[in-house]
C-alpha cells in the first residue's frame, strides 16, 4: 500500500503471524498502542499539540487569523487544513509539495474536524461579507512509525480544544477560547486476508493492501470514512470495522479528550 | 507592539530584558536521538527555540546525476513549520529558507568526511517548530549532534550562535526583541578548534565593535560545545555493547 520498501521474509513472517492470531509487537489485533498527548508545546501557535502513537509523532499547531470569507458561505469562518510530510519523519518522505497522500492526510483530518460541527464556524464571523476568523490546522508528522491518520486527526482536535481566538491582536476585543463542540476521533484499521488489525504500524501497512479509517463523534455515530490502498473489502469487515472503531474511539475520547 | 521609534532600553541595571547578563546565552536542552525512524536525530531547545534535526544516510542519491565519483555529497533542508512564528507562515521553502539551507550546510560539510562515502548522500532536515530569534544556529547545533548520533565520521562537532548589537552594546544570543530592534546581528558556527565555518553579519558596527561581537559568540560557541558533548556522552555512555557483535568478534566472523 505505502512505498515502502519491504522484504518478501518479513511479509511471510508477519503473514504466518496472523495465521497464529499474533501480531509482531505482541498487540491484540484490536488494541492501540500507547498514546501520549501534551497539548501546548508552542507557544507561539494559537493550539498545538503534540500527540506520540506508539513511535509515530505528530505536531499539529493551530493559527486563528481574520481573513476574507469565501464568497458563498459570507457569514462562516474558513477552516484550513495542511498536512506536511516533511522528510525529517521517515526515509520514504521527499521535500517538495505536498504528494498523494500527504494531501489525503490533511483531507481526512479536515474531514473530522468539519463534518463533525466540532467547529461553528458561525461563531466565526466578524462583519458579515467581509472579515471573518481563519482557523489554519497544520500537520506536521515527525517520525513515521504507522498511523499518521490517527495521529494526525487526535493532534488536530486536541490542538482546536486548547486554541485561543487572538482577538486582542487584531484589535477585536479580548481573547477568548475557540469553542470546540464534538470530539471527532479517527480510528484506523489494515486488513490481511480475513484479520482486522487497529492502529497498523509501518510493516503492517506496507503488507495490507486495504485499510479503513472510521471517524467518529462524541455520541457515538459516523462522520467521516475513508478507505484507502488497493484491496478488496466486504460489508461485513467494514460492519465489524466500524463497531470496533466506535468502542476505541470511545475510549480514546475519555482518556484524552474529555476533561 | 513596539515601533521602532519607540524609545525601547535593552538594558535594566546592566541587565537584559530577559533578565541575562550581556555574555550570557539563553538556557539550552539537548536530546539526542529522539526519531526512530532517522539514522541519528536531535531535539535541541535555546530559549524559545525549538527545533528538530534529523540525519538520513550515507544513502544512495536521488536524483543519480547528483552524485560525485569521490566524495559524498551533502544535502541540508531548513524548513519552518507554519506555526512556528506569529503570523503564519506560508508552509515550504521560500528565499530565506533556501539561503540559511545554503549556508547551514557549508558551515557543517567541512567537518564531514564525505571522501569516505563515494556516490552517497547525507541529508540533514531541520525542523523549525518555535522560532525565537537564533533558528539558523540552533538548527546547525542541533544537525552537528545528529550527525554524531548516525554514526557519520566527522573530524569534530560544529557550535554555532550569534552576538548582536543592542542599545550599543555587543550581546551574546541575541533574543527576538533584540534582535528585531537591535543594531546588529553577527552568527557565526565553529569547530571547537576556534575554525570557522559560518559567519554572517548584517546590521551597523564598527571594526572594533565586529571584533568584540565574533569574541564573544566564539566564547558561545565554546560554551555550547560542552552542552553538545555532554549530551552525546550521556547518551552513549550507558548503552551496552550489542551482544551479537561481541558473539560475531568471538568467532573470528569479523
Amino acid at each position: 500500500m505505502s512505498d515502502e520498501v519491504m522484504s518478501e521474509i518479513r511479509k511471510d513472517y508477519l503473514y504466518h503471524l496472523v495465521l497464529k492470531g499474533e501480531r509482531a509487537d505482541g498487540r491484540a489485533f484490536d488494541e492501540y498502542r500507547e498514546i501520549v498527548l501534551e497539548t501546548g508545546p508552542i507557544r507561539k501557535a494559537d493550539g498545538s499539540a503534540l500527540v506520540k502513537l506508539g513511535k509515530t509523532q505528530v505536531m499539529v499547531g493551530v493559527k486563528i487569523q481574520p481573513g476574507a470569507p469565501f464568497s458563498d458561505t459570507p457569514n462562516k469562518g474558513v477552516i484550513i487544513t495542511n498536512a506536511e510530510l516533511v522528510p525529517l519523519a521517515s526515509p520514504n518522505f521527499e521535500p517538495g509539495p505536498p504528494n498523494a497522500m500527504g494531501i489525503e492526510l490533511a483531507r481526512v483530518v479536515d474531514r473530522g474536524v468539519r463534518e463533525s460541527g466540532a467547529i461553528d464556524l458561525e461563531s466565526l464571523c466578524i462583519t458579515p461579507g467581509e472579515n471573518v476568523w481563519i482557523v489554519f490546522i497544520d500537520v506536521h508528522v515527525l517520525d513515521d512509525c504507522g498511523n499518521l491518520m490517527d495521529a494526525s486527526s487526535l493532534g488536530a482536535i486536541a490542538a482546536l480544544m486548547t486554541a485561543k481566538v487572538p482577538a486582542e491582536q487584531y484589535g477585536l476585543g479580548e481573547d477568548y477560547p475557540l469553542p470546540v463542540k464534538d470530539l471527532p476521533v479517527a480510528t484506523t484499521a489494515v486488513e490481511f486476508g480475513d484479520a482486522i488489525m487497529f492502529d497498523p504500524d509501518t510493516d503492517e501497512e506496507s503488507v495490507a493492501d486495504t485499510k479503513l479509517t472510521v471517524i467518529t463523534t462524541a455520541d457515538g455515530s459516523v462522520c467521516g470514512m475513508q478507505k484507502s490502498g488497493t484491496g478488496f473489502t466486504s460489508q461485513d469487515h467494514i460492519y465489524r470495522i466500524v463497531d470496533i472503531a466506535c468502542e476505541r474511539a470511545k475510549e480514546i475520547r475519555e482518556k484524552f479528550l474529555e476533561v | 507592539m513596539i515601533g521602532m521609534d519607540d524609545k525601547l532600553s535593552f538594558f535594566k541595571n546592566g541587565v537584559r530584558l530577559d533578565g541575562r547578563r550581556p555574555d550570557e546565552l539563553r538556557p539550552i536542552k539537548i536530546e539526542v536521538g529522539v526519531l526512530e525512524r532517522a539514522d541519528g536525530s536531535c531535539y535541541m531547545e535555546m530559549g524559545g527555540n525549538k527545533v528538530i534535526a534529523a540525519v538520513y544516510g550515507p544513502r544512495e542519491v536521488h536524483p543519480r546525476h547528483l552524485q560525485e565519483a569521490t566524495r559524498a555529497i551533502v544535502r541540508y533542508r531548513y524548513n519552518m513549520a507554519s506555526f512556528s512564528v506569529e503570523e503564519r507562515k506560508r508552509p515550504g521553502p521560500d528565499r530565506r529558507s533556501n539561503e540559511v539551507s545554503k549556508v547551514s550546510r557549508e558551515a557543517l560539510e567541512p567537518v564531514i568526511l564525505t571522501s569516505y562515502f563515494p556516490k552517497s548522500v547525507v541529508d540533514i532536515f531541520v525542523e523549525v517548530l518555535q522560532a525565537d530569534a537564533g533558528t539558523r544556529t540552533v538548527g546547525i547545533n542541533a544537525a552537528s549532534v545528529a550527525l554524531a548520533d548516525a554514526g557519520i565520521p566527522m573530524k569534530s562537532l560544529i557550535s554555532s550562535c550569534a552576538a548582536g548589537k543592542v542599545d550599543g552594546e555587543v550581546v551574546l544570543d541575541p533574543m527576538k526583541l533584540e534582535d528585531n530592534f537591535g543594531e546588529a546581528d553577527v552568527p557565526i558556527a565553529m569547530t571547537p578548534n576556534g575554525d570557522i565555518t559560518l559567519l554572517q553579519m548584517d546590521g551597523r558596527l564598527t571594526t572594533e565593535e565586529f571584533r568584540k561581537a565574533l569574541e564573544t559568540a566564539k566564547v558561545g560557541c565554546e560554551q555550547i560545545y560542552e552542552i553538545q558533548r555532554k549530551a552525546l556522552v550521556d547518551r552513549y555512555s550507558h548503552m551496552e555493547e550489542p551482544e551479537s557483535c561481541n558473539e560475531a568478534v568471538a568467532e573470528g566472523e569479523i
